[in-house]
């Protein structure tokens, strides 16, 4: 069994933030690399949710995330009530990179070191609005 | 909070016991579902996938080119056999896969329910959080709320208005994010010293109004409704009206609140007693927050 870290996409499925042949050319890329992956319409709907799939992702630090910006994916973790692991996933941006940086960041070998380094908010655990009985 | 339930999933099987999916049918299934709302899983191995090996109530559609011989899995599994159902999509078009994937999922309680609702909502960036309240007692719409020790926290992301961003202007931090925002800071994006100058700015301004910046908004919106209620001409009243908004919204245009939030703000009355309620409810937040502070020093 590979120690690659796991795939995870987030599609933004709601908004035209990251652009569509950005989107396009990852899948198309992941899908031609024959590796396994998780794609999520989207990761903001999740956390409103309170997707429990949340709390998988957060309990495997071994896992790249293709989204948005390090710091509103940490958020939203945080916000769900699973703040990711420190140091916990690599979060590649898509609204910064282009879809074939994003596919090698993806798909890069674990010992690669990352072409630009991953800047991740120092997001404190904290109670959240899922504990429901705590509320005010 | 809206749910606790994960939509069912679709499994896309390319592994040892099914035929590799056609390159365009895969591209064109795997973005045609994700805008449909269902999360999909890319299975070539036997590895197993966050979904598939932990969750085992979670309902999958396992779908691949089997040529009628379904993977050993499928028939192996015991309890987990009622989660996953296998369907052969052998010579099926894009078009056939989708209505298939939607006969499946009607027959499945999923929480969506099919209702899909836009996610803009407040993040909070706890790292910056000074707990100051402000987006508390500004917003008018329950969006914000606190923990029983005092902290704030979103709890009633469907209540916030689509596209309005103004509760992360009047944060000092520049601590609260909207991802779907165009821009940064808002969208997530890494905050420079000018971003928090310049939103520090921004709060000066706030309290150079008083502090009531709904209360402004709502008399200029008054006034022009009473001029537009004046107007004995339809098109020339839809323009004037058009052009009253304008106007509030440029305004307004630091707080970049939608026009449609602003035509729909309620009373002066209900904004003065909704503004009162939030303001009660952050002091009593801070209260709160005092004393677990206190305790946590006694310990």
């Amino acid at each position: 069994m590979t120690d690659q870290p796991r795939i995870l996409y987030c599609h933004c499925a709601f908004a035209q933030v990251i652009p569509k042949d950005v989107k396009q050319g990852v899948l198309e890329r992941l899908g031609d690399a024959g590796v396994d992956f998780e794609c999520v319409p989207d990761l903001c709907e999740m956390s409103a949710n309170r997707d429990p799939i949340l709390q998988q992702i957060a309990e495997n630090p071994n896992v790249r995330i293709a989204a948005c910006y390090p710091r509103a994916v940490q958020g939203l973790f945080v916000a769900a009530g699973h703040p990711l692991p420190q140091p916990g996933p690599e979060i590649i941006n898509m609204r910064v990179l282009n879809a074939e940086e994003t596919a090698a960041a993806l798909l890069r070998p674990r010992d690669e070191l990352p072409a630009e380094t991953n800047v991740y908010a120092e997001a404190e655990p904290i109670e959240t609005a899922n504990t429901a009985g705590d509320r005010t | 909070m809206i749910a606790t339930k994960s939509t069912p999933r679709v499994v896309l099987y390319e592994g040892t016991e099914a035929a590799p999916l056609e390159k365009a049918l895969r591209a064109e299934l795997l973005s045609k579902m994700l805008e449909r709302g269902l999360p999909v899983t890319i299975a070539r191995s036997e590895n197993p996938l966050f979904s598939a090996a932990n969750d085992r109530h979670e309902k999958r559609f396992v779908l691949g080119n089997f040529a009628g011989r379904f993977p050993q899995t499928a028939t192996n599994q015991s309890d987990d056999q009622t989660a996953a159902e296998f369907r052969d999509i052998a010579g099926l078009d894009v078009d056939a896969v989708l209505s298939l994937v939607e006969e499946l999922r009607a027959g499945v309680n999923d929480p969506s329910n099919g209702k899909r609702w836009k996610p803009w909502f407040p993040v909070i960036d706890y790292s910056r959080c000074t707990n100051c309240m402000q987006c508390l007692s500004f917003c008018l719409f329950d969006v914000y709320g606190a923990t029983s020790d005092g902290k704030i926290q979103v709890q009633n992301e469907s209540n916030c208005k689509t596209d309005c961003p103004a509760c992360s202007r009047v944060c000092p931090e520049v601590a609260i994010m909207f991802p779907k925002y165009k821009a940064g800071p808002i969208n997530g994006d890494e905050i420079s010293t000018d971003d928090v100058r310049r939103e520090a700015m921004k709060v000066d301004i706030s309290a150079l109004l008083g502090g009531d910046i709904y209360a402004m908004l709502r008399d200029r919106s008054a006034k022009a409704q009473s001029r537009f209620s004046k107007e004995r001409d339809d098109e020339r009243a839809l323009k004037e009206r058009q052009r009253c908004l304008n106007k509030l919204k440029s305004t307004a245009g630091d707080m970049e609140i939608p026009s449609e939030v602003l035509a729909s703000l309620p009373s002066m009355d209900q904004i003065q007693s909704k503004a009162e309620i939030a303001r009660q409810r952050a002091q009593q937040a801070l209260a709160q927050q005092a004393k677990a502070s206190e305790n946590s020093e006694n310990k």
